[in-house]
């Protein structure tokens, strides 16, 4: 390396560009070289550069005094309600903050005021290896190669290949046993479900009586299950697929249903998963009937068959059949009558 | 046998007399650590704003590693249901929900400093993201990816796909209402691909969506695989960044042969450190003074809830934007088998086609030029219209699907009806990258005419004069050498020449379909041209007068000048 601030190297390089079969253009401006180099005003005046120390101690003065700040804002600001975790996570964080960026700012302004701003030129030289270590490197894997016998001995190429291709097995069969769980995927087709289920209201529970709803209003309903099993695991995963959306709209307004006579005196239960990628649907509008999947704006029409009027969606929301049992709560007919939520390859298998 | 007594002590060469000469000496007679220092500690780098972007991404990944392993601490990355106990936030106490959730409402209430780390988290992934993402647009836009660094552009697109899948685990583990609604998208997203979807479903759940083991999976790939990957991928990176040094912008002196710029130690060495703190320090201040992701407004994981207006981190919008935009006409049964285009083509094809153009341009672009030199000064994206073009059109491909995917926003922010703007940026989709390429490619072209210009005739002065004959001019001052070299150092590739389909004994040539098709993508890039300036056309523009129109300007339509020889083209 050599400190050189205007080498007069010609960069273009017609040679190099015939050799790549480039179209060189042979007349060409030469380069000037590296510009010439201007001095800082710290360079020239012993004042400004003395200036320029005092702010870089400075700048770390104020990020020590950052750190100092935040331990204080820790122990004189603790947290306790949510208001005041907020103000501690405030003030200890900009303490954090001015001792960091002191420290960045200082070494940055160091760099650029009091270093030396002197431009060096390095050379490259081609990244591919000599000739002469190119055939060194050949000589040696040819040696290797003829060491190892494996040109000689086909058996054993064969035998470590095998061998190579099976030891995997050995973690892939246990893992992928395991990783899928029971790797049962028919159970996407049924839900909770069933003739007689009652409907409850999501989160608490409570049964629904067809009284209960007036004409325009919207329930969220999941089936009725004991109030222990709502507190288990098995439950969420049951719910993500078992959840309804229930309306009650003018008999007139139905247009179309899915299952004929699956309402009950103007109240239909659609499920609540969207049939696109699987987000619960849940923006109603009651002049228009229209459902809205939030995520990705899918619109279903309830008073017709939950049908897509738009967006990605491509079929209608299943609907669940409902009727009222002889003590006027609302019961589903059956489950589904095929999968909920996005679709799938063998979906309809 | 003889008698001389060996020497125990090793010849005291140069003995150090300082602490930290003894302590280096020390070292290197166990290291050889002085050869690293020889050849790194006055190793050469260039200067420029744009060569920060990536240690912008290498600092933000030092602060998620930082306060990350504070995070992971405490976070409990489980599914058992508990209740609540603790006192913060009010609206929590006493709820149902899963440990992993439980954990991270103490992280932010009970933990001190938690909720601090949790937002300089989830801060510094959005701008790690940001980072990657205007770095790779640095490198593309002035070339850097050409020979010899076309496998650290892969390498860098690895690291990129592994930031997206480290913050989609991070994101997904808290177990609130929006990341596990995420996980929902993700789930009928992977049900989507054919014949294996629902098995992938059930792989990556463990079961049905959501089962009992998808945080704990996560927790490994988030803390674990991404960051070991991501790290050793930077090792390589960093790594050929230094085998190949640093390319330089072009500029007087700077040339494919040498590398102009300050020493890393110190000035490197201090600017970088200087850097690594600033970036920590404004994530500090992020962390701070903005809240982010404040879970216990959503609540726990339940299936039922959603959030309407909910945005997920950017990065992940034009995915989002994909799955709005698609209409859902696209579903088909095929002999009893679903097959759901509708979710396939938005989630997986688009994403698909816009990463496998970023890994492969880099090799087009080398085979259309049939350039096989080490190129290691920067164009200018001026003078390579067409890559410019192509770059910006995918920008604009990328936005308009990220403005799609906060269509709800916009359009209640700008009440317009939401199928409206639905249907406008379906067009737009298609119709705004050819319009965007199209603008890029002539303002590219403009600026080369412009440099031409400013080249042959010098800067306009302001100052009039009249001649003895009553004619007005403008005189111009002409340029210096190193503005001049600036405006006309660079190469204006012309179309690959192909042999001719039939060899001399008129036999039809094997590949010459292959090569006409690679001729007519060079034509695409290089048919439309503006050449540099030479010497001799500023000697020709010089006799005619400074005030002379600008005849020479020109662009070029036929293959090859009679002047130019050597065409041999490689393959
Ligand atoms: C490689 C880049 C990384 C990215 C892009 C990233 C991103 C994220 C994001 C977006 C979150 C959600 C934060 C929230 O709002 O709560 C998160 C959470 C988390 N991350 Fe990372 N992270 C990265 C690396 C790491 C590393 C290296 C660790 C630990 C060694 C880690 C540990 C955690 C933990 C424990 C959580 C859960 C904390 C909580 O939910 O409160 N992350 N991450
Ligand atoms: S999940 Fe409902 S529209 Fe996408």
């Amino acid at each position: 390396m050599s400190e050189n601030n205007n080498p007069t190297t010609p960069s273009t390089d017609v040679d190099a560009a015939h050799e790549a079969g480039v179209v060189a253009q042979a007349d060409r401006f030469t380069d000037p070289g590296v510009p010439e180099h201007k001095p800082r005003l710290t360079d020239t005046d012993p004042q400004a550069a003395k200036r320029a120390e005092r702010i870089v101690a400075a700048l770390f003065g104020i990020s020590a005094l950052g750190a100092i700040g935040s331990l204080v804002a820790y122990f004189a600001f603790p947290p306790g309600g949510t208001a005041e975790t907020r103000l501690s996570t405030l003030l200890f964080g900009l303490g954090m903050a001015v001792s960091l960026l002191g420290i960045g700012i200082a070494a940055v302004h160091w760099a650029k005021s009091l270093m030396s701003a002197h431009e060096y030129v390095d050379d490259r030289h081609p990244i591919e290896s000599s000739p002469e270590v190119r055939e060194v490197a050949i000589t040696a894997l040819n040696q290797g190669v003829a060491d190892s016998g494996i040109a000689r001995r086909g058996l054993l190429k064969g035998a470590l290949v095998g061998a190579m291709a099976l030891f995997p097995l050995t973690i892939a069969v246990p893992l992928i046993s395991s990783v899928g769980g029971d790797w049962n995927v028919d159970k996407f087709r049924h839900t909770l479900w069933q003739r007689g289920t009652r409907l409850a209201y999501d989160p608490n529970g409570r049964l629904i009586r067809a009284a209960d709803l007036t004409i325009g209003s919207v329930a969220h309903v999941i089936p009725d299950v004991p109030a222990e099993e709502r507190l288990t695991h098995h439950w969420i995963t049951e719910k993500a697929k078992a959840v309804v959306l229930l309306v009650r709209m003018n008999p007139d307004d139905i247009r179309s249903e899915q299952r004929p006579g699956g309402s009950y005196d103007g109240i239909v239960a659609y499920s609540k998963i969207c049939t696109h990628v699987g987000c619960p649907v849940a923006l109603y509008e009651q002049q228009t009937h229209h459902l809205l999947c939030p995520c990705h704006q899918s619109t279903f029409d309830i008073a017709d068959g939950a049908k897509v009027v738009f967006g990605p969606a491509k079929r209608p929301l299943p609907q669940l059949p409902i009727t009222v049992d002889d003590e006027g709560y609302l019961v589903a007919e059956d489950d589904f009558d095929q999968p909920i939520g996005p679709s799938y390859w063998e979906r309809l298998k | 046998m003889s008698t001389t007594t060996t020497d125990t002590k090793r010849p005291a060469a140069a003995a150090p007399k300082t602490a930290a000469g003894k302590a280096a000496d020390y070292l290197d007679q166990r290291t050889s650590v002085g050869v690293a220092v020889k050849e790194f500690a006055r190793k050469i780098f260039p200067d420029h704003w744009s060569f920060m972007l990536g240690e912008f991404a290498l600092y933000s990944f030092v602060v998620l590693l930082i306060s990350g392993v504070f995070l992971a601490l405490f976070f409990q990355p489980s599914m058992a249901l508990v209740y609540y106990e603790g006192e913060n936030p009010a609206s929590m106490h006493g709820e149902l929900m899963s440990i992993a959730f439980a954990s991270t409402l103490d992280l932010s209430f009970e933990v001190r400093g938690g909720l601090l780390m949790r937002q300089i988290h989830h801060w510094a992934a959005l701008v790690f993201m940001a980072s990657i993402v205007t770095h790779m647009m640095r490198v593309f836009f002035t070339g850097a990816f050409r020979k010899p660094r076309e496998l650290n552009w892969l390498v860098g697109m690895l690291l990129m796909i592994l930031g997206l899948l480290a913050g989609f685990s991070g994101y997904s583990l808290p177990d609130d209402v929006l990341s596990g609604n995420g996980l929902r998208i993700t789930d009928g997203v992977v049900k989507s691909i054919p014949i294996i979807g629902s098995y992938m479903s059930y792989f990556i759940f463990g079961g049905e969506f959501p089962g009992e083991h998808i945080i704990a999976r996560l927790f490994t790939v988030h803390i674990l695989l991404v960051p070991a990957l991501i790290l050793a991928l930077i090792g390589l990176h960093l790594f050929l960044m230094v085998l190949h040094k640093h390319t330089q912008f072009p500029g007087g002196g700077r040339t494919d042969k040498n590398v102009v710029g300050y020493p890393l130690f110190p000035v490197y060495a201090a600017k970088m450190g200087g850097n690594f703190f600033l970036t920590f320090g404004v994530l500090a201040l992020m962390g701070a003074t903005m809240s982010i992701n404040n879970v216990w407004n959503y609540g726990p994981y339940d299936p039922s809830p959603v959030g309407a207006g909910a945005q997920p981190d950017w990065y992940m919008l034009f995915l989002e934007g994909s799955l709005r935009l698609m209409p859902g006409q696209t579903e088909y049964v095929i002999a009893g088998y679903t097959l759901s285009l509708n979710v396939l083509i938005p989630a997986v094809i688009i994403p698909g086609l816009l990463f496998t153009f970023l890994f492969v341009y880099p090799f087009v672009e080398a085979k259309v030029t049939g350039d096989t030199r080490e190129h290691h000064v920067l164009d200018r994206p001026r003078n390579v219209p067409v890559r410019t073009g192509l770059g910006v059109a995918f920008l604009t491909a990328f936005i308009i699907l990220a403005v799609a995917g906060s269509n709800d926003l916009v359009a209640t922010h700008f009440q317009m009806s939401l199928n409206a703007i639905t249907w406008a940026l379906r067009i737009l989709f298609f119709v705004g990258p050819v319009i965007a390429f199209w603008i890029t490619k002539r303002i590219c072209l403009g600026l080369q005419r412009k440099d031409r210009e400013l080249v042959l005739h010098g800067h306009e002065s302001g100052r009039i004069v009249r001649f003895a004959n009553g004619e007005y001019i403008e005189v111009h001052t002409p340029l210096d050498d190193q503005e001049r070299w600036l405006r006309v150092n660079y190469d204006a590739y012309k179309p690959l020449e192909i042999a001719p389909a039939t060899d001399a004994r008129g036999v039809k040539r094997k590949g010459y379909k292959a090569d006409k098709r690679w001729q007519r993508l060079s034509k695409f890039f290089f048919e439309d041209r503006v050449e540099p300036v030479t010497p001799s056309e500023l000697a020709a523009a010089h006799s005619h007068g400074e005030h002379d129109s600008l005849g020479s300007v020109h662009e070029q339509h036929d293959a090859l000048p009679a002047g130019a020889s050597s065409t041999e083209q490689e393959r």
